[in-house]
Order: C-alpha cells, then sequence, then structure tokens
C-alpha cells in the first residue's frame, strides 16, 4: 500500500534535513508503531506524507497504490484514503464541526466521484460514531476544537477518521492527553474500525496504547531514520530502557 | 481570531458544496438587451426637472430637488476616506434611464416585460408572487421558512419595475410601493419624513441623491403591526454610463416591526458606474426595524477596470422611546465602496446595532463603518464589523460612537476584526471614539489576523479543496454577522462570500 524509499526531507525554510534515509513499506492491514525520542522527526514524516507546505524532498520516493504519492495535492491525497489524526489538531473558530463534518466527507465523495451525502443519512452516521466515542451532542454543535480539551480533541480525530473511513491512517501521538477511559475508547474505536485493507501508522511515545492497539511492526526513529525494526516487545523494550541503545545506531549510520 | 462564537444550527448544516455550482466568477455580469429610455447626458436644472416630469411629481418635490440641487453645486466632493478615488466627472453620465417600454408603469406584474421577468429570474429574485425566493433556502430546514413570504419591491436603471404582495400587505395596514409611486398616493407622509433623517445637505452624495433620485422603495408600517412578511428591494443597474440614484425611506410608527433586505448586482462593464443611494429609517416608540443588505455590485476585474462606485448614506433616527435599529450588511461587490449605516438614538432607551461583513479582493477598496451617535439616556449600541480582505485590496473601517452629555447610562461595545489573505493587501481601523457623560461607556475591541495556514491544511487534509477551505474558515470568521442575516439571506451571503474570494489563494 505505502511504499518510502530513502526518503530526504528538509525544511524549506532553513537549511535542515529532517528525514535522512527514510525507507518503511506498510501492506494492506498492517498496523506499524514507530517510536523515537522528542524531535527524531515522526511528525514530520507525517506532514510530508499528508503533504503538507513547507518541505522540500531531496531525494527517494514515496509510492501509494504504486503510484508517487508526492505529486498529489493534499485533499487529493485525502480523497485516496490518507488520514492524519494531529498531534495538535487545530481550532477553526465560527465553523461548526457538523458543517466542518459534512463538507470534508461530501468533498472527498466528489472527488472520488461519488454523490453526496444527503443531510439526514449524514447526521445519522455522525450521530452513530459520536456515540460509539462517547461524544456529546453539545461537543458536536461546537465549532472545530474550539474550547475543547486536549483529550476530546484527540477524540474529535478518531470521530473524523471513522467518518472519512480513510484506508490508510496515521496517529500522531493520538494517546498523549488521553485518560485511561478515553484511551481504551479511542483503541477501540481504532480497533473496530480496523480491516483487512486498512493499514495504520501509529507514532507514540508509550507501550500502553500497544497494548490496544497490537503493531505488527515496531521501528525505532532516531535523527530522521529508523534504526531498528522489531516486534511489539520492542516497545516493551524501549519502556524499560529507552532510547540510549538506539542512540548510538543513529550515529554509527551518519 | 476570537474563540467566543456561538453556534446556531441554521447556518451549520449549510454546506459549501453548493459553492461551485454557483459560478466560477461574477455571476451577475450580464446585462440585459433593452430599449432603453435615456435623459441626455450631463446633469443641470433642466436635467432635475426633467426627472421630476418624468415621475410625473407635484410641485413641492420639484422645489425639493432643485434646492438640494443648488446645494449641491456648492459642495465639494469629501476626501477623508481612505480610498482612491478616479475622478468622477458628473457632467460625463446619465442621470436617468428607463426601459422603454415603462413609459406606462404596468398596473400589474402581468403587464411587466417579460425580458425584465428573466432578468430577476435570472438573479434568483422571479417577481411572482410566490412563496420564497429560489435557490436560497436551504433543502431540509425544519423552520417554517417554507411558508415565508418575501414581497420584493424590483427596481431596474432609473425605475421600480413591480412590488409583489402588495394587496396582501395592504390589507395589514402596511404600505410597500416604489418612493414614485408613494409621493404621489402618500404625500403627507412623504413630505413629513422625506430628508427627516438625512437632510438635503447632508453630505455631497446625499445631496446629489436628493436632486437627481429617480425611485426607490417606500414602506410605512402603522402603529402595532407586525410586518407580516420580510420585504425586500432588489437593485439592478443595467444602462451603462449611467448612475443610479434611489431613495429608500421606512417609517416604522409606534410598537411596529419590519424587516427588510436588500441586494443589488449590476452587470459587468469596463466602465465605472455610480450609485449613490440615500436610505432613511424613522423608527418611533417602541418600534423595531432590521434592515439587511447583501451588496453585489460588480467589483470591477482583476485589474481594477470597471465597477461601481458605492457611495451611501444610510441612517436610522430612534425617535422614540425603547426604539430598535439593527444594521447588517454584507459587502462582497463594488470597486469602491463608501458607506457608513447610521444610528441616531435619540429616544431614551433606544437601541442600534450594526454587523458588517466587507470583503475586498483583486484592487477593491472598502471604507465603511458606522456612526452610534446617542443622545438619549440608557441607550445602547452594539457594532461587530469583519473585514476581510485579500489580493491588492484595501479595507477600512470607520466608526464614530459619541455618546452626548445628556446621554446617562449609555453604553457601546465595538468588536473589529479584520482577517488578511496574503500579504499585498490592507486592512485598517479607524475608531472615533467621542464619550461626554460620566455614566456612559464604550468599549473597543480589534483584531487583525490572518488566514491561518495550519487551518488550511487541517481542513484540506480531511479533503477540502484549498478554495472551499478559505470560504469555510472566513465564513466562520463571519459566523456572528451572518447570523444577525435572515436566514434566506444567510445562505446567501456564505456563497457570496466563497464566491467573492475565489482566486484569492493559491
Ligand atoms: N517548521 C519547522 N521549523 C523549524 N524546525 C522544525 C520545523 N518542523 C520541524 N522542525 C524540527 O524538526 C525536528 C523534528 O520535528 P518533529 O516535530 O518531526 O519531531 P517529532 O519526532 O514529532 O517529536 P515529538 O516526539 O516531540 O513530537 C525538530 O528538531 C523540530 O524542531
Ligand atoms: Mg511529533
Amino acid at each position: 500500500m505505502l511504499n518510502i524509499d530513502d526518503l530526504k526531507v528538509s525544511l524549506e525554510e532553513e537549511e535542515k534535513q529532517i528525514i535522512r534515509g527514510l525507507s518503511l513499506s506498510i501492506k494492506p492491514g498492517e498496523v506499524h508503531a514507530i517510536m523515537g525520542p522528542n524531535g527524531s522527526g515522526k511528525s514530520t514524516l507525517s506532514s510530508v506524507l499528508a503533504g503538507k507546505d513547507g518541505y522540500v524532498i531531496d531525494s527517494g520516493t514515496v509510492k501509494f497504490d504504486g503510484s508517487d504519492l508526492l505529486e498529489a495535492e493534499v485533499e487529493e491525497r485525502a480523497a485516496l484514503g490518507i488520514f492524519m489524526a494531529f498531534q495538535y489538531p487545530i481550532e477553526i473558530p465560527g465553523v461548526g464541526n457538523m458543517n466542518f463534518l459534512r463538507t470534508a466527507l461530501n468533498s472527498q465523495r466528489k472527488t472520488r466521484g461519488q454523490e453526496e451525502l444527503n443531510a439526514a443519512d449524514f447526521l445519522k452516521l455522525v450521530r452513530g460514531i459520536a456515540k460509539d466515542l462517547e461524544i456529546s451532542e453539545e461537543m458536536m454543535r461546537r465549532p472545530v476544537n474550539v474550547g475543547a480539551s486536549g483529550g476530546e480533541k484527540k477524540r474529535n480525530e478518531i470521530l473524523q477518521m471513522c467518518l472519512l473511513e480513510p484506508r490508510f491512517v496515521i496517529l500522531d501521538e493520538t494517546d498523549s492527553g488521553l485518560d485511561v477511559d478515553a484511551m481504551k475508547l479511542v483503541s477501540k474505536g481504532v480497533n473496530n474500525f480496523s480491516s483487512s485493507s486498512r493499514s495504520f501508522l501509529v507514532i507514540t511515545h508509550y507501550q500502553r496504547l500497544l497494548n490496544y492497539i497490537v503493531p505488527d511492526f515496531v521501528h525505532i526513529m532516531v535523527d530522521g531514520r529508523i534504526v531498528k525494526t522489531g516486534d511489539k516487545t520492542l516497545a516493551l523494550h524501549v519502556e524499560e530502557t529507552g532510547y540510549k541503545d538506539f542512540l548510538q545506531l543513529g550515529k554509527e549510520k551518519n | 481570531m476570537t474563540d467566543n462564537y456561538q453556534v446556531r444550527d441554521a447556518i451549520d448544516k449549510e454546506t459549501l458544496s453548493t459553492v461551485r455550482s454557483v459560478g466560477d466568477t461574477y455571476k451577475y455580469g450580464f446585462s440585459t438587451d433593452i430599449e432603453t429610455e435615456y435623459a441626455p447626458l450631463g446633469l443641470n436644472e433642466d436635467i432635475v426637472k426633467l426627472i421630476s416630469k418624468k415621475n410625473n411629481e407635484p410641485k413641492w418635490m420639484l422645489d425639493w430637488r432643485l434646492k438640494a440641487f443648488n446645494r449641491w453645486k456648492k459642495l465639494k466632493q469629501p476626501d477623508w476616506a481612505l480610498l482612491k478615488i478616479p475622478e468622477i466627472d458628473f457632467q460625463d453620465q446619465y442621470y436617468y434611464a428607463r426601459p422603454a417600454n415603462m413609459k406606462e408603469k404596468p398596473k400589474s406584474l402581468d403587464e411587466v416585460d417579460p425580458k425584465l421577468l428573466e432578468t430577476y429570474s435570472k438573479l434568483g429574485i422571479p417577481l411572482t408572487e410566490q412563496k420564497k425566493l429560489a435557490g436560497v433556502i436551504e433543502e431540509n430546514h425544519e423552520d417554517k421558512s417554507e411558508n415565508r413570504k418575501v414581497a420584493v419591491d424590483a427596481v431596474f436603471d432609473s425605475v421600480s419595475v413591480g412590488t409583489t404582495f402588495k394587496e396582501e400587505l395592504k390589507s395589514a395596514g402596511v404600505i410597500f410601493c416604489s418612493i414614485s409611486e408613494a409621493i404621489k398616493e402618500y404625500p403627507e407622509l412623504v413630505k413629513k419624513y422625506l430628508g427627516s433623517v438625512v437632510p438635503i445637505s447632508d453630505n455631497f452624495f446625499a445631496c446629489l441623491n436628493a436632486a437627481v433620485f429617480s425611485d426607490g422603495s417606500f414602506v410605512y408600517i402603522p402603529k402595532g403591526v407586525r410586518c407580516p412578511m420580510e420585504l425586500s428591494t432588489y437593485f439592478r443597474i443595467n444602462a451603462e454610463n449611467t448612475g443610479q440614484f434611489e431613495r429608500t425611506l421606512i417609517i416604522a410608527d409606534d410598537n411596529s416591526y419590519v424587516s427588510y433586505l436588500e441586494g443589488c448586482t449590476a452587470p459587468q462593464r469596463d466602465e465605472s458606474q455610480l450609485h449613490a443611494a440615500v436610505v432613511e429609517l424613522v423608527i418611533l416608540d417602541d418600534a423595531e426595524i432590521k434592515y439587511s443588505t447583501v451588496q453585489n455590485w460588480f467589483p470591477g476585474d482583476e485589474n481594477g477596470v470597471g465597477g461601481i462606485y458605492n457611495f451611501v448614506t444610510k441612517r436610522a433616527d430612534c425617535r422614540g422611546r425603547n426604539s430598535k435599529v439593527m444594521w447588517t450588511q454584507v459587502e462582497t461587490g463594488s470597486a469602491i465602496t463608501w458607506k457608513y449605516p447610521s444610528c441616531v438614538l435619540k429616544g431614551d432607551n433606544s437601541s442600534g446595532e450594526f454587523y458588517s461583513i466587507a470583503i475586498t479582493n483583486n484592487m477593491q477598496q472598502a471604507d465603511t463603518g458606522t456612526k452610534m451617535i446617542h443622545l438619549g439616556k440608557n441607550t445602547n449600541s452594539r457594532i461587530v464589523s469583519k473585514g476581510i480582505s485579500a489580493g491588492k485590496a484595501q479595507n477600512t473601517y470607520r466608526g464614530l460612537v459619541q455618546i452626548g452629555g445628556r446621554s446617562q447610562n449609555s453604553r457601546n461595545f465595538t468588536q473589529c476584526d479584520s482577517l488578511l489573505i496574503g500579504n499585498k493587501c490592507g486592512a485598517h481601523t479607524v475608531p472615533y471614539i467621542e464619550v461626554n457623560n460620566s455614566s456612559a461607556r464604550a468599549e473597543h475591541e480589534a483584531t487583525t489576523s490572518k488566514v491561518d495556514e495550519d487551518q488550511l491544511f487541517y481542513c484540506m487534509q480531511r479533503g477540502i479543496g484549498e478554495e472551499d477551505a478559505v470560504a469555510l474558515i472566513v465564513n466562520g470568521f463571519c459566523k456572528e454577522v451572518l447570523q444577525a442575516l435572515p436566514m434566506e439571506f444567510a445562505m446567501e451571503a456564505q456563497k457570496l462570500v466563497a464566491i467573492s474570494l475565489e482566486g484569492s489563494v493559491g
């Protein structure tokens, strides 16, 4: 589904390479976790995959279903089924959640040549998802993320995911800021959503999340590269000993 | 940006998906090929007399006009606004144009030239007594809107071509007709109130209007009557090189209520055209007027060629106790906008509100705002202004809040937000605050922000195209004002916001 080959990415503003030769291959149905110290480039990788401005691709390729992902516009990638749950979800004052969700869903459907969902079907769909995630009606009437707590914002991201039904999901520290119960709710949401045709890239600092969302692979990212790949036990190792074993690996590759 | 937004469902349900279907450039730029009768070019006493004659006016009206004309000759065009106004040759304009076959005013809508009816229907304003304005009611709104009626007075160039629902309104005691008709049919009302809010020599453009206004709308709501439907006037400039000078007079007698809408468009032409209107609102004891405008005159092309010069004087006189007025305006069109709908709060406990969205894109310039003149005791005013600039446009909010010495315990609150799209445009805020009573209070808040890259990226990551994302964010920014509009207009206005900003990103 997704193939990243020796990707190198710098910032547009300053001459600083953040992603420094990263390769990763994700097949349909797989769950990949990425762990790594602060500033190692995890969020940058997510942003580059989603198509955010401000980066220069120095070299390497990213293929999605075999075609060049880096060529596609942000909203085209979304319509292809790429979804990124933001580490810091954005507030949009004055724009109601419902309006936002419906606009997003219908835009994607339109791009894919599908018919728009009418208001009644849409409402039914959203209400069902909100209920599963225990998001209140009152919350749904608010402007997008405005006045929401950190945890509420994260739940809202998962609601958007469930509604938009992407095939490739990046969860960028979705667990940070969630209380224990919310973490279970969100994990349940993700697990119910997962299928043999959907893939996940889960960025996290905590092994705990991976007890709920069980990864097929765990990658350690240091200095813009994947320096180690293993199974879920690798996350346990990180939890116990931190990244000190891996920092050295990052340097060696330099 | 402020975070304190109240959300109302009515607007939430709207999606921007319809935006595309509305068209991608100025949608109303077509012109109607219709035989038009002009007064001779230029302006002099004879032209003023001719306009008066065309309207079969009584002598007192002609005298009033001539007085205005003589005053106007001595006035100078104001230059204090932050506007670059190309020199206007007032002798190189036509001051009167009407469709040739309107010589005899049609007695009923059935007699109106089908070409004119078609023009309005193309604009989404069918001149039939149907139940709602076409295309602006949203599907699936469970509101009573289905049954809401809107009466329309349609003004084409210099003349009113028809007014709908007149009979039904009459039975409620409401007078709604063209002002030319009112001058003949209700001279006492017109004499009593015309010029009583905006005097003849109030300002250069108002004075010009007083001399040459050709038509406009007249409304009288009698004591104790709540107008049974929305009233609206739809202005259309069609003729080339012709100014439109319309005059609107609305009187809300004691304890009455009316909501009034005004819409305007003009064809796309290379030559700029002048529009100088006057609107006078008279509000008596316990009465209320809501006046909403969606101004969509042709803005000129992206290089600033053509477009309407819009110089408008609008004023509400809250004469009575507890009288209330609310101005709401969405200004998206015109090459130049010079407009300050004002409230004179004379009556004790009277209140004035001003909600404004002004969007300027490309080469457009707007200098707009309001004046709140507090004279009575316990008077209240509220100003919410949202200015949006894109392209190379300039957008100025200019507002005066004046609280007089005898205006005990009066309050003003002003919120003035500017949003910039790109870095070649400008936003300016010019507040004048004069408080002459120690028990009174005026508060002013102002913000300037840019359309945020992160917000755009967030919307686009969810699949929303860039222009729709900008429209969505801007509509969010304007929400408080959009909510102040009657629902039919709110939908229309949201689409307009989107269209006006097309091409402003990327
Ligand atoms: N727009 C930017 N301008 C300047 N520096 C940036 C920018 N974006 C990223 N960086 C830098 O790139 C590096 C990687 O940042 P990134 O946010 O990808 O890290 P991360 O792995 O997600 O960290 P965390 O675990 O703290 O979320 C950091 O040093 C960061 O400061
Ligand atoms: Mg991060």
